[in-house]
């Protein structure tokens, strides 16, 4: 297997984009991250997205990104696993590069959400549920997050009030990131007081669903040359499944999916979490951070909200998350968000960060479907 | 800005709100279990034999007599609505008639959404300006409809203003300058054959209401050479509690300017009417010599900006003509049921 670089990143912000589409946003993303790599072609692009087809009544995604990027005729595929889709994305393309089948590809990742009223948004985003077992009894994606956080409540002995650190310590970070869709703070008091919008999670604790593009041009230790040296290299790659619907987990509150993806990209990185010095975790959903933690093995069992409540989260912490504002403040457009991922994460190995700069060697991104149908991980390492 | 050759101004003013309200915390209780966040406290529902016909014409009789003008002096009622009784028959002949302004006269019925009236009010500006006309009646009036259980549902009130366009040296208030701001946004609309209007949730805010009112608002001052500090009073579209304050805050103005237009958390959203009785509210009390700005935003999309100054004359008429705040406090509250029956809702076949 080959080496794998990240030798060019592209990122619009992430916000309402009222007046532009999803190919516009591709495009600029994209185009973005080959001006970077002072490259303007590659041998493939993948294209990470959802929702394509229900939010905005477009298929065939891939090869009208990479027609309307200046890219007409390249292989280009759309890969969808949920909200991993960003990350199964870059997954793919890390595949291509490092089995010696391609030199250079580009993955960017797209979604466009707000063409659609909420409650339409809403009914699309149960798709990444088991549509035959929880779908179809009105289960919706928040609701049965909503259902792991009250079990997890129950046999941890926590607070409503106790999960506010992962969303106060994103808006932190995210005040910084001139790229994320919301810049401002938030209190712990701010937390207790949102409105909840499926008891026990609150509207401060549910991640934004937003439009946004973000890329990133990988390449091998040949095609990068003397770049190598400088350039974040992927050095553990990993996806796994587990049962989609929360029911046929034999304990839902632990991420098999994320804990496979996790160790297999720990071993092939040769690393375990100790080495990791930020994680961008998926946090959608406070519960999912704290599980993330949790089994990716940063926190033991139920001690993933007390990691966050000692402050071991924050940019000063032991494990830095969220550290661009993640999913939470930086925004979710779903289907992009694993790339976000992975920009940011190479702006920090860059030094590139500004003031949410983390002196770090190691970084990880995991990036999750549904409740935790799909999880891929990948860790990246800094230049020097 | 567009200011006629013919200084102008508003001779006479009206408003009309119907007697019954629901609480917002009423309808809460029976479609949310009494667990929503409530802005407002109740709007204004009309009664069995009211509609936007007799809603216009009361405002209308109040404007004549505020104006102390004779209906056969009126060479234009023009009545903007979004829920006119007919599809294709005007409305604002019926009103022309009760009034006493016909036969000779022109009527018509506009329609842009919440501006409607303020619409009329522009062109009834035109026609008194050019010098064709010395009166023109320019009214914003309706009976708004939610969907039941739905959002807009605590909002969509009834509720009619009625303004008397005339020469500046017989005004209450006088027309410094207006401004229209308009573009194709399509935020909120209805076809011919639905019941209730489809809503563009998000789509409503910044693009639309936000947009629209601060581009005209801030054109109009900024060819008058005026800012937030210049104006003793503003009022805007009140679609909600919200959505006005917010546009003031960001057009820079505090508290005690919008103070006493914003009527909607006690009336609700009276749409074509809003900004109306927001002015007439605003004029019930002013001063002589006060510097008003209004904003009206109806969706589809687009913006009206009035710049008015207040008269000598404006304290007259205040008594025995009902002014806003009498129809405000004459109130009978009724639960969801009554409510139901009197919009229509309950349909038995």
């Amino acid at each position: 297997m080959r080496k794998v670089y990240v030798v060019g990143i592209g990122q619009t912000p992430v916000q309402e984009h009222w007046d532009r589409s999803a190919r516009d946003l591709a495009a600029d993303s994209t185009l973005q991250a080959l001006e970077q790599a002072a490259i303007d072609k590659a041998d493939a692009l993948y294209v990470g997205n959802a929702l394509s087809g229900e939010l905005t009544g477009q298929e065939q995604v891939a090869a009208l990104v990479a027609d309307f990027a200046g890219l007409t005729g390249t292989e280009a595929v759309r890969v969808e696993a949920a909200g991993a889709s960003g990350g199964a994305a870059v997954r793919l393309g890390y595949l291509a590069v490092a089995s010696g089948v391609h030199d250079t590809v580009i993955v960017t990742g797209v979604e466009k959400m707000s063409d659609l009223p909420g409650p339409v948004v809403e009914e699309a985003l149960v798709t990444s549920t088991d549509e035959e077992y929880e779908a179809i009894h009105g289960l919706s994606l928040v609701a049965l997050h909503a259902l792991l956080m009250r079990r997890y409540m129950h046999d941890f002995d926590l607070e409503r009030s106790d999960f506010a650190h992962f969303s106060v310590n994103a808006h932190r970070n995210g005040v910084h990131n001139p790229c994320a869709m919301y810049r401002r703070p938030i209190s712990v008091e701010a937390f207790e007081r949102a409105k909840l919008v499926a008891d026990p999670i609150s509207l401060l604790d549910s991640a934004p669903a937003a439009d946004g593009a973000a890329t990133v041009i990988l390449c091998s230790e040949d095609v990068a040359g003397d770049k190598a040296r400088s350039s974040v290299e992927i050095i553990g790659s990993a996806l796994a499944t587990d049962a989609v619907a929360l029911h046929d987990r034999p304990n839902p509150l632990f991420l098999r999916a994320a804990h496979q993806s996790a160790q297999k990209a720990y071993a092939q990185a040769g690393v375990g979490p100790e080495q990791i010095g930020i994680f961008e975790l998926h946090d959608a959903f406070a519960i999912l951070a704290a599980l993330s933690l949790e089994a990716c093995g940063f926190a033991g069992e139920g001690q993933g909200v007390r990691l966050a409540m000692e402050g071991e989260i924050t940019l000063e912490g032991r494990i830095p998350i969220s550290t661009m504002g993640g999913l939470k403040a930086r925004g979710y457009p779903l289907g992009a968000s694993g790339v976000y991922q992975i920009v940011e994460l190479v702006q920090q190995l860059r030094s590139e960060a500004g003031a949410n700069q983390v002196e770090a060697r190691l970084g990880m991104a995991q990036s999750i479907g549904g409740t935790g149908g799909t999880a891929v991980t990948h860790i990246l390492k800094s230049p020097h | 800005m567009m200011k006629p050759l013919r200084d102008v101004g508003i001779v006479g003013y009206g408003a009309y709100l119907p007697r019954y309200r629901i609480s917002a915390e009423e309808i809460s209780r029976v479609w949310k279990m009494g667990e929503d966040n409530l802005h407002l406290e109740e709007k204004a529902v009309p009664g069995l034999d009211e509609d936007t016909t007799t809603i216009a014409i009361e405002a209308a009789r109040n404007a004549l007599r505020k104006a102390n003008l004779d209906g056969s002096k009126l060479s234009a009622i023009w009545l903007g609505s979004e829920s006119k009784p007919y599809s294709v028959k005007p409305t604002a002949t019926i009103v022309a008639e009760a009034v006493g302004a016909t036969p000779h006269t022109t009527a018509a019925d506009w329609e842009f959404a919440c501006k409607a009236g303020t619409e009329a009010m522009q062109a009834a500006i035109g026609l008194v300006g050019s010098g064709m006309a010395d009166y023109a009646m320019a009214i914003g009036a309706d009976t708004a409809q939610g969907r039941p259980g739905d959002q807009l549902e605590y909002t969509a009130a009834a509720g009619g203003a009625a303004f008397i366009v005339g020469p500046q040296e017989e005004s209450m208030a006088y027309l410094e300058g207006s401004h229209s701001y308009v573009t194709d946004t399509p935020d909120f609309f209805r076809r011919p054959n639905q019941q209730y209007p489809t809503h563009g949730n998000r789509f409503t805010g910044e693009p639309a209401y936000f947009t629209h009112t601060m581009m005209a608002a801030r054109q109009l001052m900024d060819e008058l050479g005026y800012g937030p500090e210049d104006y003793d009073k503003v009022v805007f579209h009140q679609p909600n509690s919200k959505f006005p304050v917010r546009v003031a805050e960001r057009l820079g103005f505090e508290e005690e300017q919008y103070r006493d237009g914003l009527l909607v958390p006690y009336v609700g959203n009276t749409y074509a009417a809003s900004s109306g009785i927001g002015l007439a509210a605003i004029l019930d009390k002013a001063d002589p010599g006060e510097r008003i700005l209004l904003a009206s935003y109806g969706s589809g999309a687009g913006s009206d900006a009035f710049s008015f100054v207040t008269t000598e004359q404006i304290t007259r008429g205040r008594n025995p003509i009902p002014l806003v705040s009498d129809y405000v406090r004459r109130r009978r509250q009724i639960d969801y049921a009554r409510y139901a029956r009197q919009r229509g809702k309950l349909v038995m076949y």
